[in-house]
């Protein structure tokens, strides 16, 4: 078994978008059961970074692997298409229109203090990503079409920047 | 010791073999030390049986400091010398203090942290702390009959890296061998989840004397996960006293008071809101040292009247964990109370309010972290029993990053990732031919570098001169199981790559902490030499009793030459332990723990590697199942 191999072997899972994340928890714990440096803290030094060295390479690997995001962007490097900078790339003119639209929509909807519209808004664009997320998993599981599917990510990136403002935008109302 | 102790099923340590281990709450107001005895956590009191240490030390002119009980009782009489609730500067400087011009302290405002100006000279809240805990180290000495071998410390979790630190070297004073840092909420979660089997969403809330935290945990199966954190680092049941003292100070009608007056009526303010934790009304009398005298009666009603932005202030952090943890208030099966301060009728009732169900108080709210830290601190030591056995994932609380151009934040590490946790970025040069990066290490969530937490500088040299833009400086971050923070970084691009590493250290250098360790030996008159000696031979006999376990359970991962090399070793160390010479003892178990060193990566790999084979039986299981794919349907 190699344990220098990727993120998806060291829980020996198939590389692959679509994941038993079910299964993923699993292995997760299961591996950070034996390498966790709870399991090591009377030994010394030498087991104690190892431990530490095994359990952090085993978080960041669960960290990757747990989100579509991450995992699809992970995914891409493994096949070396590195969707590269996040502002690098020319996005097609009707994705850019209507992330304005969203945008202006947002900062109405903040400026106003109206909490309801941000929901509202919140639960819309989840069901985007939700679609979004989907398109990726047959570009990348089925069709192997990498080109498309970098596109893809790179407005799933858009998408998810969009949501976390929005959230901070509630968040904001909240408080 | 290069070993791995892993127990197998059905294996746990002979009972001779015990190690003594103890949990420590250093807390805001009271401390305590907790150790596990025959299966169970008990709270060690002192002579006169009572478990609670307060967390006061006073300092004397021979140098000497009472701690406790005594000290707390001289407070009034002696207050510039009389350090309490010293938690709160811990890894603090004087601007970080809110209201510090009315604490009685002659304060010297130094970078990184302060320092307090006493009869006994210039202390460091680091000795104040290393103060109280030389008494619990001492206690439990005492009640166990040997030195200790194994402690666990715990923190808020809303504690950053400075605060941490400061933690760790008052452990390193006080002659304690820390062996983890754990988050105060999580070591509740711990008392409290195997006392009670509990399975699910918790959340704790635990509000101390001085500071408040919220923790959202999994609880599944012997796995406690922390999902998110937060906190005041600044909030606690102090607060309350102070909102009272104010009221009695408006309603009294009185003038600027002496530092003696104002440490009495604080003291009476503090125990009104005690009583009023049992009773609807309290008096509150004194007769102030100016001729003034105070009769009030304080009822429960202005209490929450008074309090009730406080309140207001816990509850912002708790909405921001659950939000961090992708929960609402409804996935919460439970809420554990923590924290002294949580007997206010208010804060329960404000808690319950909030999670809309009776929050869980059938832990005692002073001792639950201890007791969570003795068992954590003995399973940690190998005490576990087979069977009893947990694991806790933990996360830091507050994101760690680097100043870019402009006085921006970049965060490198977000908050609640699980620790042990490792990130690396690229930065590069902007001028042409720069040789040198100032590297300055931040810890918060504001995007403004003047908003965060300072915790290191550092600078990186022999940059090769390239034009702007081209160098490659990676910086990397890792967070240890503690939550402390190592910073390194390097140069990409030459062969020759310059790289720097720091353990931030605010304020308090290794050579200060070495002269405090001779100061505080010096003071308590101990034999340091005699103690030195003692520790490496219990660290000699702990080492050899691992690779012992080692050999007998992984022994086949050695060639007999390997195997021979090792029990020579084991053989010399031994005869090292039973001579009084430190330093041969110590070069024995460097020796040894050399001919370990590729053992214990071989028995890793072999735990690993069990994990994996083990998997095969519960994928049949899962196989039964319906296949879940949550993300992508």
């Amino acid at each position: 078994m190699d344990f220098a191999g990727d993120h998806f072997s060291l829980f020996d899972l198939p590389a692959a978008f679509r994941i038993d994340s079910a299964l993923l928890d699993r292995r997760y714990i299961e591996l950070q059961s034996q390498v966790h440096p709870d399991r090591f803290a009377s030994s010394g030094e030498s087991a104690r970074r190892l431990s530490e060295q095994w359990a952090t390479r085993v978080n960041e690997a669960y960290q990757t692997l747990r989100k579509p995001l991450p995992r699809a962007r992970y995914l891409l490097h493994l096949a070396q298409h590195d969707i590269g900078s996040e502002n690098n790339t020319a996005m097609p003119t009707d994705f850019l229109v209507e992330q304005m639209e969203w945008r202006e929509a947002v900062a109405e909807a903040r400026a106003a203090g109206d909490h309801h519209e941000l929901e509202h808004l919140h639960h819309r664009l989840q069901r985007e990503l939700a679609a979004r997320q989907e398109e990726i998993a047959a570009l990348l599981d089925d069709q192997h079409d990498l080109e498309q599917a970098a596109d893809r990510v790179r407005r799933l990136m858009f998408q998810e920047k969009l949501l976390s403002e929005i959230d901070d935008a509630i968040a904001a109302g909240e408080e | 010791m290069a070993l791995l102790q892993i127990a197998e099923p059905g294996e746990s340590t002979p009972p001779h073999q015990h190690r003594l281990a103890v949990g420590i709450d250093l807390g805001t107001t009271n401390s305590l030390v907790a150790t596990v005895r025959s299966g169970l956590a008990v709270v060690l009191s002192d002579d006169l049986g009572r478990p609670l240490l307060p967390s006061v030390v006073r300092y004397l002119a021979d140098g000497h400091a009472e701690v406790g009980y005594e000290a707390q009782a001289r407070q009034a009489d002696d207050p510039r010398n009389t350090i309490v609730s010293v938690k709160r500067f811990m890894g603090r400087g004087l601007r970080d203090i809110a209201n510090h011009e009315g604490l009685p302290y002659v304060f010297d405002d130094r970078p990184g942290m302060l320092r307090l100006h006493t009869m006994a000279g210039t202390k460091s809240p680091v000795e104040v702390s290393a103060d109280i805990l030389r008494v619990l180290r001492q206690r439990a000495e005492a009640a166990l009959a040997g030195p200790l071998v194994a402690a666990v410390i715990t923190v808020p979790a809303y504690f950053d890296d400075a605060q941490r630190q400061a933690t760790k070297d008052a452990a390193r004073l006080a002659g304690l061998p820390l062996i983890r840092l754990l988050n105060e909420p999580t070591a509740a979660a711990v008392a409290y989840g195997l006392d009670n089997a509990a399975e699910g969403i918790y959340a704790v809330y635990d509000l101390g004397g001085g500071t408040f935290d919220i923790s959202i945990l999994r609880l599944t199966r012997g796995v406690f996960e922390v999902l998110a954190t937060g906190g005041d680092s600044a909030l606690g049941g102090d607060d309350f006293d102070h909102r009272i003292f104010c009221w009695i100070l408006e309603t009294a009608g009185l003038r600027p008071l002496s530092v003696e007056d104002a440490r009495m009526l604080l003291t009476r303010a503090r125990e009104a809101k005690e009583y009023l934790s049992f009773h609807g009304m309290a008096p509150i009398n004194a007769r102030l040292n100016s001729g003034e005298v105070v009769d009030l009666t304080l009822s429960t009603e202005t209490f929450a009247e008074i309090t009730r932005t406080l309140l207001a202030k816990t509850m912002q952090p708790v909405k921001k964990a659950l939000r961090d943890a992708g929960l609402s208030i409804g996935d919460v099966k439970g809420v554990v109370m923590v924290g002294g301060a949580t007997r206010m009728p208010q804060v329960q009732r404000a808690v319950g309010d909030f999670f809309r169900q009776e929050p869980l108080n059938n832990l005692d709210p002073d001792k639950v972290v201890a007791i969570g830290a003795a068992m954590q601190a003995n399973l940690l030591a190998g005490n576990g029993r087979a069977g009893d056995d947990w694991l806790l994932l933990d996360v830091i609380p507050l994101s760690l990053g680097i100043e870019t151009m402009g006085g921006l934040v970049e965060k490198i590490i977000p908050r609640n990732s699980t620790i042990p946790t490792a990130r690396a970025q690229e930065f590069t040069t902007f001028r042409d031919g720069q040789t040198a990066l100032a590297v300055h290490v931040v810890q918060g969530e504001r995007e403004l570098v003047s908003d965060c937490r300072s915790l290191a500088r550092f600078e990186l040299h022999g940059i090769p001169p390239l034009v702007a833009g081209a160098a490659r400086i990676r910086v990397s971050f890792q967070v240890d199981a503690d939550g402390l923070l190592a910073v390194s970084a390097r140069e990409q691009t030459s062969g020759a790559a310059a790289s720097i590493v720091v353990k931030p250290s605010y304020g308090l250098s290794d050579d200060e902490i070495a002269l405090m360790l001779k100061d505080s030996l010096l003071h308590v008159r101990a034999d340091a030499a005699l103690r030195a000696l003692k520790e490496s031979q219990v660290d000699a006999q702990r080492l050899l009793e691992a690779v012992r376990t080692a050999l007998a359970s992984d022994g086949e991962l050695l060639s007999d030459d390997e195997r021979a090399r090792v029990e020579a070793g084991m053989l010399r160390l031994k005869g090292a332990a039973g001579s009084d010479n430190r330093r041969q003892i110590m070069l024995a178990m460097d020796d040894l723990e050399a001919d370990t060193k590729e053992f214990a990566a071989r028995r890793m790999d072999k735990s690993i590697r069990q994990a994996f084979a083990g998997r095969n039986i519960s994928d049949i299981e899962a196989a039964a199942l319906p296949a879940r794919s949550e993300e992508v349907q």
